[in-house]
């Protein structure tokens, strides 16, 4: 059972860092490596993470998740 | 219009084209008002609230041709119609409707002139009708009607091969034909099915494949070049089977007269004068522009000494098309008689003076 | 509930720039019409330009209008399949510029469509030139020295116009941040439920940000609109029910 709160598709993502701007806990950050685009993909951290979803909101790409979900 | 099919009335030709479309299940109108063919958008105006239509009377020609866009990609069979300038402007649509594979039908009532030119009968928009339509390699079914019956019988003819072929159709029709009164009967009226074509869209249920209309190539399977391979292969059926003409006396014809819609009337009333003061006079009268029917041509009798178009018009708009489908064998000669109405007496005389070889003004085209 | 995008968006990769406002204002609009209840009824217009884009990387019904002419198409469908949630969708150069007409007129007859405009102050498809709504002495590929109002007109804001037309609904949202993109999401939900209680017109323009054509990263787009643009364009309802607010 993974602790992950946000599940992250970097190969969808194409690094403007919108979920980075705007994370409240600062809980993403970018992660100096570039997807088979050439975008930069982000890393979060889990333990900071609140699963509040304003990444999510964020993202034109629909490279994020929220797990909610219990099970 | 409470009349029962069978049952011959006057009407005048827009009136009639109105009805033969509501009749023949087209329940979305969308136009503006452009004389000669108002009248098709006054009699939609009451005509399509009666079998629970839509009839908009839209801000200009571009929202008309659009709006039968939408409702033609929804399943709908559609109609809109317009003249001379206003048919400049439909040109776009047309474009993307053939783009897009939609089925449609257009209505242009020629009228005169270029610019404003006036709103009297002629036959001037051949060209724009049967070559133009629109940017790119666009195309429609141009049909082309002689009298208020036949404009009913192609209105049913237009959406029957509109919907074969998903591509729209246009009726050439002219301020003559639309404005005369003439005994018609109508088929009975029918009803479309909007969800009759599973290409239509309905909006997408979970699971299964979306609908997309689309008028961009490169969507296509292939890419354009998957497209083009769709569309060379749709007009070539088009061409292949879809020619219709009227031949009357071109076995043994000296001179062939070509024509279409009023102008063709004229014709062959003159293809009987003539055979009267024992000149042999044959006529292939068009019931389709495009796809042009060469296939007529090869009736043509070998001792045919030359062709004569019959147009109102300034310049011999079927010339080309003419050319082509004879080969280029044949001298061709003109009657352009503009804004007015051919005279049969006119022709015969023409006629008469190519086979004395005394008609250089009107030549048009030598082999 | 996770928080993921409708499962018919996620097939195909959106071909939207790096940092455009599109993918978030459309993923609005499906997540609206999916929590509402009308997935299986929408049916989405689209303009030639940057929006038409969603037609290659999302599952549903889609008709793709000449560059335009969203809002006549739009209301062909909708006139023709009155049970369906029709969407027309398009830029501010198809809705101002070229489809100005359209727009005036669908409003003036209050035709029962739920209406999405990206304004992001460009024409982006074609490279950045001017559009109705490029900003006073702002530079793009037409305006090389910067708008001249004296010879261009000011910025146009269809709101003012608007206000004074009986339509059903009138908002303006932006996506600059997640406060607002709340926000533009209830706006569009309003728009659509306008449509199937038969309320008729509901316009909703949302600011959007172009960092290629603007020429500034994702994140300095963001900046700018907070510190610009969005005082020019004033965010809000302007019209809810049919009453101007």
């Amino acid at each position: 059972m993974s602790n992950k709160k946000v599940l992250y598709d970097s190969s969808r993502c194409k690094g403007c860092h919108y979920c980075f701007y705007y994370c409240p806990k600062n809980a993403i950050s970018k992660s100096g490596h570039t997807n088979e685009s050439g975008y930069e993909t982000i890393v979060i951290n889990d333990d900071e993470c609140i699963a509040c979803g304003i990444c999510y909101t964020m993202c034109p790409d629909y490279a994020l998740t929220v797990i909610r979900d219990k099970n | 219009m409470n009349k029962k099919s069978n049952d011959s009335v006057i009407m005048k030709g827009n009136e009639a084209l109105a009805e033969a479309a509501i009749r023949a299940g087209c329940r979305f109108y969308s136009g503006y008002p452009i004389t000669p063919q108002t009248e098709v958008l006054e009699y939609l105006s009451w005509r399509m609230p009666e079998v629970g239509g839509e009839f908009i009377q839209t801000e200009d020609e571009l929202a008309g041709i659009n709006m039968i866009y939408g409702a033609s990609a929804a399943g709908e069979r559609v109609l809109t119609s317009s003249a001379g300038p206003g048919f400049s402007l439909l040109q776009e649509g047309i474009s993307y409707l053939v783009a897009a594979d939609l089925p449609a039908v257009i209505i242009d009532v020629a009228r005169l002139g270029s610019g404003l030119g006036d709103i009297f009968q002629s036959q001037s928009d051949y060209e724009l009708a049967t070559k133009g339509n629109g940017h790119g390699d666009t195309m429609v079914i141009t049909l082309t009607p002689a009298s208020v019956q036949e404009t009913v019988e192609f209105v049913y003819l237009a959406y029957e091969l509109s919907e074969k072929y998903r591509h729209p159709v246009l009726i050439l029709s002219d301020a003559a034909i639309g404005q005369m009164m003439e005994g018609v009967t109508f088929p009975e009226l029918s009803e479309h099915d909007i969800n009759k074509y599973d290409w239509s869209v309905k909006g997408r249920k979970k699971g299964s494949e979306p609908r997309k209309i689309t008028n961009v190539s490169y969507f296509c399977e292939g890419g354009y070049y998957g497209y083009e391979a769709i569309y060379a292969d749709k007009i070539k059926k088009i061409a292949e089977n879809e020619q219709r003409w009227e031949s009357i006396n071109v076995e043994d014809a000296e001179i062939v007269t070509v024509a279409y819609g009023i102008s063709s009337r004229i014709c062959k009333e003159a293809t009987e004068l003539a055979r009267e003061s024992g000149l042999k006079l044959g006529l292939i009268r068009l019931k389709t522009a495009t796809p042009f029917p060469v296939k007529a041509f090869d009736e043509i009798s070998k001792d045919c000494k030359a062709l004569l178009l019959v147009e109102m018009s300034i310049s011999a708009q079927l010339k080309s098309d003419v050319v082509v489908a004879s080969k280029g064998k044949l001298p061709i000669y003109a009657y352009l008689s503009s804004v007015d109405v051919p005279e049969s007496e006119k022709v015969v005389e023409i006629a008469n003076k190519i086979i004395l070889d005394e008609a250089k003004e009107e030549l048009v085209y030598e082999p | 509930m996770n928080l993921k995008a409708p499962e018919f968006m996620m097939n195909g990769k959106t071909s939207f720039c790096p940092g455009c406002g599109h993918g978030i204002i459309g993923r609005t609009l499906f997540e609206n019409a999916v929590e509402m209840g009308y997935e299986e009824k929408l049916i989405t217009v689209v303009d030639v330009a940057c929006c038409s884009l969603f037609m290659y990387s999302t599952d549903c019904d889609f008709v793709g209008a000449a560059h335009g002419r969203v809002l006549p198409t739009a209301i062909g469908v909708k006139r023709s399949r009155k049970d369906n949630l029709v969407v027309a969708y398009h830029g501010d150069g198809a809705a101002y510029s070229i489809g100005m007409a359209h727009t005036m007129w669908s409003a003036i007859r209050n035709e029962n469509i739920t209406v999405i405009v990206v304004n992001n102050q460009v024409f982006g498809m074609t490279g950045g030139q001017m559009a109705p709504t490029t900003l006073n002495g702002q530079k793009t590929t037409s305006t090389p020295l910067g708008r001249d109002i004296n010879l261009s007109g000011s910025p146009f804001d269809v709101t003012k116009v608007l206000k004074s037309f009986d339509i059903a609904y009138l908002a303006r949202g932006s996506v600059d941040s997640p406060a607002e993109i709340s926000k533009t999401k209830k706006y569009i939900a309003n728009g659509i439920k306008n449509q199937m209680e038969g309320k008729g017109f509901s316009l909703i323009e949302v600011l959007s940000p172009c960092p290629t054509n603007w020429n500034v990263t994702p994140l300095d787009a963001i900046k700018h609109m907070n510190e610009t643009v969005k005082n020019v364009f004033a965010l809000g309802e302007f019209i809810k029910d049919g009453v101007v607010l």
